[in-house]
């Protein structure tokens, strides 16, 4: 290694830290910009949804048990919405497909 | 008013076992990655810590596998990290306009996907000690998971990690469903993200650069929605357009 680990984590820490806290820091008002607060408003649909999908499906061992286990999460979102009920049983399908029937 | 913000501080522990549990799994496949490369479980639990960030981390322990440059290590974590800008954005909008420097140093320490996705579900103005109570679950169980998996490898088995791996995706499918399911419009840009997230991950240049890919179809779609629909958030604010109107999400000054 070139540097010592611990200087490499200051750097990448504080790079992380200063992401996440500049926008938080310097935009301290209410932005009245209809565009800009709709844009807003949906990104955290847009991202999460691209996140889940497709990479849920394809973060388990098999097809069939990562798509098992999304439709267990899609549905079980449309009727309870619980947060860690979802999450729960998404697991609990996957483990049940996997030790079970592939 | 201090009841209120313990009662928001217990809120954010229950909703951050679920998303504890999912770090645990993923980051204990990241202590593993770090011990090949020679970081000792305490360096990779020191890390967690730090960073709280999954593809973050991982980036940066390739740039110390292949004994990168400093300024290479800021490049890669930044244009990993990008897409928390873009939350940190929107966390700037759901918060009190008056909230104190204090908590905004605060709340951006835990700006994660999921404590992100779970803060901005809550109803109403964000109050910064729902933020502290998810993350003070949520890092412990990241960098817990990091030490373990430093410590004793890939001694768990797969199934159980596989299974252990999806619990992130369907908190993500709990926070984005429930509102979709009332407003058609945020069904379509859900459905929409969906589909073009396949499309793009199917095209191989843009499957390679993964956290590009989210930036650049965060910022698209969100655009593209917000130029459809420039009305939004739904709950309306107020009549008041003027600048300086700033009491209309109810009386609640958080934390002063």
């Amino acid at each position: 290694m070139d540097y010592n680990v611990w200087l490499y984590f200051l750097v990448a820490a504080g790079t992380i830290y200063l992401i996440r806290v500049l926008p938080l820091t310097l935009i301290r008002r209410e932005l009245t910009n209809p565009f800009l607060r709709s844009f807003l408003y949906f990104v955290p649909f847009v991202t999460l949804s691209v996140m889940t999908f497709p990479d849920m499906v394809e973060a388990t061992g098999g097809a069939l048990s990562g798509w098992a286990g999304f439709l267990t999460g899609l549905i079980l979102s449309y009727v309870s919405g619980n947060l860690f009920q979802v999450a729960i049983s998404s697991c609990i399908v996957v483990y049940l497909i996997e030790t079970f029937v592939c | 008013m201090k009841s209120e913000n313990t009662s928001w501080f217990l809120k954010g522990m229950r909703d951050g076992i679920p998303i504890g549990l999912g770090y645990f799994a993923v980051s204990f496949a990241l202590g593993i990655t770090a011990k090949k490369i020679g970081i000792t479980p305490i360096q990779s639990m020191a890390m967690s810590f730090m960073m709280v960030a999954s593809a973050g981390q991982y980036a940066a322990l390739t740039v110390i596998a292949s004994a990168g440059g400093l300024l290479q290590m800021a490049l890669t974590t930044l244009v990993v990290n990008l897409r928390y800008l873009l939350m940190s954005c929107a966390l700037s909008q759901k918060v009190d306009p008056k909230l104190p420097m204090i908590h905004r140093l605060g709340i951006s320490y835990g700006v994660t996907d999921e404590i992100f996705g779970i803060a901005m579900a809550t109803e109403g103005t964000l109050n910064p000690r729902y933020n502290y109570g998810a993350i003070s679950v949520a890092a412990p169980g990241w960098a817990l998971g990091a030490f373990l998996g430093g410590v004793v490898g890939a001694i768990l088995p797969a199934t159980l990690v596989n299974a252990l791996g999806v619990a992130l995706y369907g908190m993500f499918l709990a926070i984005v469903i429930p509102p979709a399911k009332k407003n058609h419009f945020v069904a379509a840009v859900v459905a929409v993200s969906m589909v073009l997230s396949y499309v793009s991950s199917k095209i191989e240049f843009v499957a390679s650069h993964p956290s590009g890919r989210i930036v650049v179809l965060t910022v698209l779609i969100s655009a593209a929605a917000a130029y459809l629909y420039p009305k939004y958030p739904a709950p309306a604010p107020s009549e008041g357009e003027g600048a300086g109107s700033f009491d209309q999400e109810g009386e609640e000054v958080n934390g002063l």
